[in-house]
């Protein structure tokens, strides 16, 4: 029988598209395997696709280059942009960069508050997530709930940081404002109902037997492929390797929390989606844990210098944070100007959703792709900073 | 595959009893949370138009509009903000240094008329454009503790009140580089305060020369306008202080103190390097009476356009007031001098000892010149106008600073009363305090009244002088060991209609006695014309209390200008500094009409 895969010369896959026997297809940029905008130009054989070609550029702002033109202060406006449904790591990590350029510390209360509001935007985003994993094998009634949920996460940063989405509340030397009356009363029912609703899922979802036959052996990453293809976060995870900002290089008040590193060995779809759910219930919990432990008062905010003609430092520093994707890093250059000589972003989606997709795609059923995408977890708003 | 996973879905059929999450009526009210970030709201009245809102933001949604005349600390101008372009960071609200703007929790805004201009659908003015959410309470406002901006003043080091009683060295330290860097980074510049000086200078220009460590940049900054920043810097009345943006919920930025730095870290042998100025003749002759800060200003700006300044002075050095009326722990005369010296080296020739009626006639100075700037200033103390006010012993405030500058022995006594509130009266009472004398201050109304500086009246409290406040002089009488009795009864303060402050009125029968041994009159001071006689002054309309003037300073007569204390009631340094610099103007407009 002949083989399905065009023949391989010097490394490449020549087939003629003439052939009748392959097709090019585009899926995207309005997609149903990202939340924003990214294309795939597969060409498939029957119903496989046996090459993929990833576009971006869809939802290119130019961040990084728009920073350079702001005064800091203006920026922090922008970062959370950056990622739409997590917006609050690009908040954390830019103050945090200007913080250490600067060299000041910013109060115990307020380094609690942001890792409180770091775990809820983890939340948020990992019941997106879910919902768009069921929704991408077919199963929309568990996007409804987990979408539908979310909003009371989004009640929640209302309540506290005065916006839904873009909360603009870690601003550089602290925090905004204090946890309103009544808040944490309203937030311990929320993260209960969450947690009831994981159970839930993970009686639709996860065990579901139809979930389960498209998602296992889906997109395996073998631990090899890891460092190769720069992948972190729950991706890695997946793999087996034990690889978790908050744990490795403890940021704000991480390393006073009591939590273990999520990880499984598969490295298929449904090992992720499982993690995923696992570290879903880590940041209910560690929700929790904060609110415990939180000291009930102190400052949440340093005064800094005039911010309409802050000058940083020459200098230049490397933050970086765990977010839903994984490992989030925040390049910071100064010369000590009013202005930020440069700023990369180093957001995980831009290795997953590219490179590591373009591999992962070959030989899967045209009817997954959505789906491997998804387990990806891939935003692509922060490919394109 | 197992029959468990096939099974396990269905367990969540009871979902189906639940209640729903969602809304099922759209139309349901929904109100944002307490802290909601919502549509702006501004109190129109608080809002000083400093623009502070539209520099911090980042999308330039802000844009500030007139909507009413603008005053002193307002620029009449108020935001209008577009929501095509606004992210509602709040930024604008953080900043706002009067704290007028704030937000709503208002989600939605349903306006008609989606046709008309984009300036007109998505822009508003918040609080002159009546919105339904402008009486809303909740929405965002900046928390009680979060700043952005600096409202300390880097405070400035002073000498302890005891210390500086003891001589005349001047009692302000001046600022270290650090700390001055440290007081300029408060500044927002927004400018209000430019355009409250009367000499309006550009403040916002030379505080950030500060703040970038460009010295000398700064000194040529303050010469535009000023060529008095060593005076200016000590002893300004500074109304830019008191309108800065900071002041309003904070401390106003030190702008005095600023300028005093800078002149402070130049050295006077650098100032022409710096300042670069050089004349080039233009064969005028311009004559100015009276060596104050209003004529050697007028002689600074004409001399630097090439004019042949000659002033006559009939003391035997120059500043005027600055010299003769400012004691020296408020201004030493070394930076009078240092001022004084780098207009005079720009060829401004003086006539010291020269009294224009007495040693030279008006009538020869108006021939023999191209034009004639008047600025004699005010140096005719007003009498109380009570018994006994010829009785030796009872002096002016001007005449006891004036023989304090000129070195003349002064013999006070142990106790002497001031009579006055200004800051005359201040620096009369505080030189007494200085010469070794118990001072009492008898005021007519109350301490809050008082026209002398609060910065003065602090300090003179700190120096123990004693206010006796709605204190009526009656009458003064020699007692029969020599001294001297002040006869004063107590007022109190009635609201007369139409008037600014309240008037003191004597309480029927009261009488109360004080026992000094020199009593200080300082309770204002006026004109001298009896040296205005001649051809020329024939010619002069003369107004009610003064030379009529337009606001160049221009005489009805087109060569002879007035300028200083005798044209501007203010009455303060940096009001004449204004004046000459007008008036210097006026007079090259005279001859080059082309001229800007």
């Amino acid at each position: 029988m002949q083989s399905l895969y065009p023949p391989i010369v010097n490394g490449k896959a020549v087939y003629d598209l003439d052939s009748q026997k392959y097709i090019r297809v585009w899926q995207g940029p309005q997609h149903p395997g990202v939340t924003g905008n990214m294309s795939l130009e597969l060409d498939i054989c029957g119903d496989q696709v046996i090459k993929c070609n990833t576009h971006v550029g869809y939802l290119h702002r130019g961040f990084e280059k728009l920073m350079e033109r702001r005064r800091y202060i203006n920026c922090f406006p922008i970062v959370c942009r950056i990622c739409v449904p997590e917006p609050d790591t690009n908040e954390y990590l830019f103050a945090a960069g200007m913080e250490e350029l600067m060299g000041v510390q910013i109060p115990e209360k307020a380094m609690w508050l942001r890792a409180l509001n770091l775990e809820l935007s983890r939340l948020a985003s990992f019941l997106m997530h879910l919902g768009g994993q069921s929704g991408a094998f077919g199963m929309g009634t568990v996007a409804q709930w987990t979408i539908a949920y979310r909003d009371y996460v989004l009640d929640l940063f209302e309540e506290l940081t005065g916006a839904r989405i873009y909360h603009m509340y870690m601003t550089p030397g602290g925090v905004r404002g204090d946890i309103p009356e009544g808040w944490i009363a309203h937030t311990h029912k929320v993260l209960d109902g969450a947690s009831k609703l994981l159970d839930e899922i993970k009686h639709v979802m996860l065990n579901n037997a139809i979930f389960k036959q498209r998602a296992i052996g889906l997109g395996v990453i073998t631990p090899e492929m890891v460092d190769h293809y720069g992948i972190v976060g729950p991706n890695a995870r997946c793999a087996g390797l034990k690889r978790d900002v908050r744990k490795d290089n403890p940021y704000l008040i991480y390393d006073q929390l009591d939590f273990e590193v999520e990880t499984e060995t598969a490295g298929d779809a449904y090992s992720r989606t499982c993690i995923r759910w696992r570290e879903t219930h880590q940041s209910i919990d560690l929700c929790r844990q904060i609110l415990a432990k939180m000291p009930p008062s102190g400052a949440v905010h340093i005064t800094l210098p005039n911010v309409l003609h802050l000058k940083i430092p020459a200098g230049q520093t490397y933050v970086r944070a765990e977010s839903t994707r994984g490992e989030y890093g925040y390049f910071m250059v100064s010369d000590g100007s009013e202005f930020p000589r440069k700023v990369t972003v180093r957001g995980p989606s831009y290795s997953h959703a590219m490179a590591l997709l373009e591999d992962l795609l070959v030989g899967v059923n045209i009817a997954d792709v959505a789906g491997l995408m998804v387990s990806l977890h891939t935003y692509p708003p922060e490919i394109e900073r | 595959m197992n029959l468990k996973d096939i099974l396990s879905p269905l367990y969540v059929w009871k979902r189906a009893f639940e209640k729903p999450y969602s809304i099922n009526t759209l139309s349901k009210e929904r109100p944002g949370a307490a802290r909601y970030r919502g549509f702006h709201k501004n109190d129109l009245d608080k809002c000083i138009g400093c623009g502070t809102c539209a520099e911090i933001c980042q999308n330039q949604s802000i844009e500030m509009v007139p909507v009413h005349s603008a005053k002193d600390g307002d620029s009449g101008l108020r935001p209008k903000i577009d929501y095509g372009r606004c992210c509602w960071c709040a930024l604008c609200v953080d900043i706002c240094p009067s704290g007028s703007l704030t937000m709503s929790n208002s989600y939605i805004w349903v306006e008609e008329g989606l046709d008309r201009d984009v300036q007109e659908t998505y822009c508003y003015i918040p609080g002159a454009d009546q919105k339904p959410w402008d009486s809303e309470e909740l929405g965002y406002h900046r928390p009680e503790g979060y700043e952005l901006l600096r409202l300390e003043r880097v405070p400035m080091p002073h000498l302890p009140a005891e210390e500086r009683l003891e001589s005349f060295v001047e009692m302000v330290k001046g600022y270290s580089r650090e700390l001055a860097i440290k007081e300029a980074d408060r500044c927002i510049q927004c400018g209000i305060c430019t355009a409250t000086c009367p000499a309006h200078m550009n403040i916002p220009a030379y505080i950030k020369a500060i703040r970038e460590d460009r010295i000398a940049e700064g000194l040529k900054i303050l010469y535009e306008t000023n060529p008095f920043p060593g005076v200016c810097g000590r002893v300004c009345t500074r109304r830019c202080e008191d309108v800065c943006a900071l002041s309003h919920r904070g401390e106003a930025i030190s702008i005095r103190w600023l300028k005093r730095y800078l002149t402070d870290c130049i050295e006077s042998k650098d100032y022409q390097g710096i300042l670069n100025s050089e004349v080039v003749p233009n064969g005028k002759n311009i004559a100015i009476i009276g060596s104050g800060p209003g004529g050697l200003s007028a002689a600074y700006y004409l001399a630097k356009l090439g004019y042949r300044v000659e002033i006559f002075e009939k003391n035997s050095a120059a500043g005027g007031m600055l010299r003769y009326g400012i004691p020296e722990y408020r201004l030493p005369y070394a930076s009078l001098d240092k001022d004084i010296d780098y207009i005079l080296s720009l060829g401004v020739q003086i006539h010291y000892n020269t009294a224009v009626g007495k040693q030279v006639r008006f009538d020869d100075i108006y021939a023999r010149f191209d034009a004639v700037f008047i600025s004699t200033g005010l140096f005719e103390p007003f009498i109380i106008g009570i018994k006994g006010e010829d009785t030796p012993g009872v002096i002016s405030g001007l005449k006891l600073l004036d023989d304090v500058t000129n070195g003349r022995e002064v013999r006070l006594g142990k106790h002497v009363i001031v009579v006055g509130g200004g800051n005359v009266a201040m620096d009369a009472a505080r030189t007494a305090k200085r010469l070794g004398s118990e001072v009492t201050v008898l005021y007519r109304r109350r301490l809050e009244d008082m026209p002398a500086d609060r910065e003065e009246i602090e300090e003179a409290q700190e120096e123990k002088v004693v206010f006796c406040c709605q204190a009526i002089p009656l009458e003064i009488e020699s007692t029969s060991d020599g001294r001297l009795a002040m006869i004063w009864g107590k007022a109190e303060m009635k609201i007369v209609e139409g008037a600014k402050r309240p008037s003191p009125v004597l309480i029927e029968g009261s009488s109360e006695r004080l026992v000094a041994d020199t009593i200080i009159a300082a309770i204002g001071q006026g004109m001298n014309f009896s040296w205005m006689d001649g051809e020329a002054f024939a010619r002069i309309k003369f107004g009610k209390w003064n030379i009529e003037a337009d606001r160049w300073g221009r005489s009805s007569d087109q060569k002879v200008f007035i300028g200083g204390d005798m044209f501007n009631r203010t009455a303060d340094a940096i009001s004449a500094i204004a004046d000459g610099h007008r008036s210097a103007r006026a007079i090259d407009k005279l001859f080059n009409p082309s001229n800007e």
